[in-house]
């Protein structure tokens, strides 16, 4: 094999580079985002397990709901009407008032990039004690 | 040709089948399946059933929502001036958000004054009345009963709403391709080029509405949001309040075209009314008093 020093060199330098996620963190753990629930609202419009799994088709169906059809209330499993809103309802502030402790904290650990905030505007944040504009 | 006893049979069973089949065809027809579909999903198309399927059922209307048949407005151009235009447009763009933006390429309207020669171009001439010719004719989207934009839409962004006539745009479907733009005749839609929020001023906006990205197209809704919330459009709102103030009849008056004893159709009955560029066959929903 001409230049087969180099060659095996090179290899094992490319090896370590594409390993390099894998044991550069290994044995480390991650902590997994904790989201802040709200504190006045103790009900969300649905079971907490269903809106953790299910909560972007919801907000699909709630969008298709409103702007096609024009049906803008939901009847909760519990029968509490809700204005189906993610700017007036989800965020409002009783509810997830604060989407950089609430939306955010998953969606950047999942690296999740959803493009609802480009045109809905995010509630008002007062700036929290620690930056959470990391990412 | 003489009938065997085979060939008898068969025309016999299937003689039997066919006068079966009719009375089993009524008990399953319906008066209007059209209707039927709708009323059976719900106001949602069969593909947005699909998309949704497994889902649970979203949806009611709101009980306090304004309905019609068809929305119109009639725009009573002799008592406009440009106190009410201004604010007419004002309230409009505070209230969805729309972006001011000084360079003319880039601007974005939902609602704004022509001079006639521009909202009526093909009814000018050099004589017309001195009043007209400096009145503010106030414009936005017509609304149209056959809107072209939604004939060419390629996503569905923007369409027609089935039981009241308004054209909408669904922000989340719109792929900037402005076929709409080119489609409409009345210059009624806008493209954002840059991205709307950076020029609306953080304390003008409006919490309980969205804005818009760069690279869709907006205009005039009819303000559906504020009919669901049983409001009359603010343009309305705002100009009937300020004709008060100055003691006029309203200037803009808002209802149901369908509904012969609306406010329209009593405001219509007694003046004439134009619409713009009515030979184009779009069928538009904004009517003009002169």
């Amino acid at each position: 094999m001409y230049d087969g020093g180099k060659i095996i060199a090179g290899v094992i330098i490319g090896l370590i580079f594409l390993t390099f996620p894998i044991w550069f963190t290994h044995g480390k753990t991650v902590k997994r985002p904790e989201v802040k629930l709200p504190e006045k609202e103790k009900q969300c419009v649905e079971s907490g397990a269903y809106m953790k799994t299910k909560h972007m088709q919801l907000l699909d169906l709630w969008r298709d709901s409103v702007v096609r059809v024009a049906q803008r209330s939901y009847i909760a499993p519990n029968g509490t009407k809700y204005d189906m809103s993610l700017q007036n309802t989800c965020t409002s502030a009783n509810c997830h008032a604060k989407k950089t402790e609430f939306c955010d904290r998953c969606h950047d650990y999942t690296g999740v990039v959803p493009y609802c905030w480009d045109c809905h505007i995010p509630p008002k944040e007062e700036p929290t004690e620690k930056p959470e504009e990391k990412h | 040709m003489s009938v065997n006893r085979r060939k008898f049979l068969k025309i016999a069973g299937v003689s039997t089948l066919g006068m079966a089949a009719k009375p089993a065809a009524n008990a399953f027809a319906v008066a209007n399946p059209i209707e039927w579909l709708d009323e059976k999903l719900g106001g949602f198309t069969p593909s947005e059933i699909l998309l949704h399927m497994g889902h649970k059922p979203a949806g009611l209307k709101a009980r306090e929502a304004l309905t019609a048949k068809r929305w119109v407005m009639v725009v009573n151009v002799r008592l406009l001036d440009e106190e009410i235009a201004e604010a007419c447009r004002e309230t409009c763009h505070k209230i969805h958000n729309v972006p001011h933006i000084e360079n003319p390429k880039h601007e974005i309207k939902w609602i704004w004054d022509e001079h006639y020669e521009h909202a009526f171009p093909n009814q000018q001439h050099e004589h017309i009345d001195d009043a007209l010719k400096e009145a503010p004719f106030l414009v936005m989207c017509n609304h149209c009963f056959n809107p072209a934009c939604v004939r060419v839409c390629p996503t569905k962004a923007t369409f027609k709403r089935k039981h009241d006539g308004i054209v909408l745009m669904d922000m989340h479907r719109c792929i900037g391709c402005r076929f709409c733009m080119a489609a409409c005749p009345f210059g009624a839609r806008s493209f954002n080029w840059k991205d709307p929020r950076q020029f609306i001023k953080e304390e003008d906006q409006n919490p309980e509405f969205p804005t818009r990205m760069k690279g869709v197209v907006e205009k005039c809704n009819f303000c559906a949001e504020r009919l669901a919330k049983g409001q009359i459009p603010a343009c309305v709102e705002v100009s009937q309040e300020l004709c008060k103030k100055k003691g006029r009849e309203p200037a803009l008056v808002f209802g149901d075209l369908e509904d012969p004893d609306s406010e329209v159709r009593q405001v219509l009955r007694r003046h004439y009314s134009a619409r713009r560029k009515p030979e184009l066959g779009t069928n538009p929903n904004v009517y003009y008093i002169m």
